[in-house]
């Protein structure tokens, strides 16, 4: 078991090493799964290894075999001609391509909202930064040929919905943003076939946006040439339509919607809350950041709760969209307990905030992490 | 629990060596069968146990409720109509107020 920092409760949680293709993760409910990274994975670097990465299903019918040789992935909808394609046609019919980057659920610490909001009860774990392997989803759209009035395309993968008549997962993108050359289809995660329950064989990455659009176990894309309105996109996963998605509890009539961008986060990795630093001794502290949708520019620490603010030297970049670890020494003069914090501020200008957001989703989190440690 | 600076330190330097990346190999997709694991977890015992443990557990596993941090009848109850509406949950319309009032009496709840 492991107490997770979650305000009032409740905190118990299992760390399972029960499900496929993964090591221990921390149990946030076993069917659909949702399985979050544990801390410490998040200090050994920054690419987050598959059998740890994090877990996120809506639905619960899940298929528990993907036969390599009959998979199929369909584009169909408003295009010149319907294409089918092979897993072999995906791994030799186009150009393979490469990219870092990081995949957050969009309730990512979510459980530190204030007051508490319904939903998964993720701390921080619910992200990750893989090195993905596959096509431009340009090329494939191509293959078929979107014709002149196309708005959006959707995706949709193999899991379905265990009640007749619910909604089936379908995520939409719009077709500048799908046909941007960024967004691909991944069939290997850091240099290996995606773990099933990561989406095995093929997953939409959608490079700086939140991952419910990264639609796992992906085998239909449809062009539309009306805007999407199917309730995954209308109603659920949207935010409002205010700075940081922010609105006071029990505020209504705001606008949303649907969520897409994602802000800029850093974290410290190598210090806990409660830890202790030797008095006047410079000290190795360092962690992750990324940007959101664009690169690191810079991370700042803070060692007075956010009075004043030093340089951290970054890492080394491995693509814009994927994690920046960061590191510095930091030295506390005398004994008592200091507030240490992290800010990242991406190569938009944008910086963490230094206050808290809060919607009724618990979507989008990012404000500025703070750590309280003991010198002695 | 404390961690010793001293062994961050000399961790440093690991920590950021660059990934090895092996994507540059021919990749080969196999085909794969999993079991994923069940919960037999059902809902504590109490007044309205049986309506929850038989209109909840076709979706989802306890886990996910039992994991709620306090939360108002107001809002249990839009969480639940939320399962009907939204998700088509065939909950019968009688067990609704049940189902709510147990949820509302949750040790989490408040």
């Amino acid at each position: 078991m492991i107490d997770l920092p979650l305000p009032g409760g409740p905190d118990a949680r299992s760390i399972t090493t029960q499900f496929p293709q993964k090591g221990s993760m921390i149990l946030q409910r076993t069917r659909p799964p949702l399985l979050e990274t544990p801390w410490d994975v998040f200090d050994t670097g920054v690419f987050t290894p598959n059998n740890q990465f994090y877990v996120r299903w809506h639905w619960a019918g899940i298929p528990t075999s993907v036969d390599i040789d009959t998979f199929r992935l369909t584009v169909h909808g408003h295009v010149q001609r319907t294409v089918s394609l092979t897993l072999k046609d995906m791994l030799d019919g186009f150009s393979r391509v490469e990219l870092a980057a990081v995949n957050q659920c969009s309730g990512n610490s979510r459980g530190f909202f204030a007051p508490r909001v319904p939903g998964a009860q993720w701390v921080n774990g619910a992200m990750g930064n893989a090195l993905w392997t596959g096509v431009r989803l340009k090329d494939v759209l191509d293959r078929a040929g979107v014709k002149a009035g196309a708005v959006q395309v959707r995706f949709s993968g193999l899991d379905e919905a265990v009640v007749p008549d619910a909604p089936r997962l379908m995520k939409s993108l719009d077709v500048d943003h799908a046909r941007d050359g960024e967004v691909m289809i991944a069939y290997a995660m850091n240099g290996e076939q995606l773990p099933l329950l990561n989406g095995f064989p093929l997953r939409l990455v959608v490079p700086g946006w939140y991952s419910t659009y990264w639609v796992k176990m992906l085998n239909d894309i449809e062009i539309l040439d009306q805007p999407d309105t199917n309730y995954w996109m209308k109603t659920a996963y949207t935010i409002p339509d205010t700075p940081h998605a922010s609105i006071r509890p029990g505020d209504t009539g705001v606008k949303m919607v649907p969520i897409n961008r994602m802000v800029p986060r850093s974290f410290l990795t190598n210090v806990s809350p409660g830890n202790t630093v030797p008095v006047g001794a410079p000290t190795p502290v360092r962690g992750i950041a990324f940007g959101g949708d664009c690169g690191v520019a810079k991370v700042d620490i803070s060692s007075d709760a956010g009075k004043s603010w030093n340089p951290t030297q970054l890492g080394k970049d491995e693509g814009k969209y994927g994690f920046r670890q960061w590191e510095t020494r930091i030295t506390l003069p005398s004994a008592g307990r200091y507030t240490l914090m992290v800010r990242c501020t991406n190569t938009n200008g944008e910086a963490q905030p230094d206050t808290p957001n809060w919607n009724p989703a618990g979507f989008m989190r990012n404000v500025i992490e703070s750590v309280d440690v003991i010198a002695a | 629990m404390l961690r010793t600076f001293i062994a961050v330190g000399v961790l440093l330097g690991a920590a950021l060596a660059p990934f090895a990346a092996c994507a540059a190999a021919p990749l080969e997709l196999k085909s794969v069968t999993v079991d994923l694991p069940d919960s037999d977890r059902t809902f504590p015992p109490g007044p309205g146990s049986d309506a929850v443990n038989n209109n909840c557990l076709a979706c989802h596993s306890a886990g996910m409720v039992l994991n709620q941090p306090a939360l108002s009848k107001a809002a249990w109850s839009a969480e639940v109509n939320k399962m009907i509406t939204a998700y088509k949950a065939p909950v019968a319309p009688e067990d609704v107020g049940t189902i709510v009032e147990y949820l509302t009496s949750l040790p989490s709840a408040k």
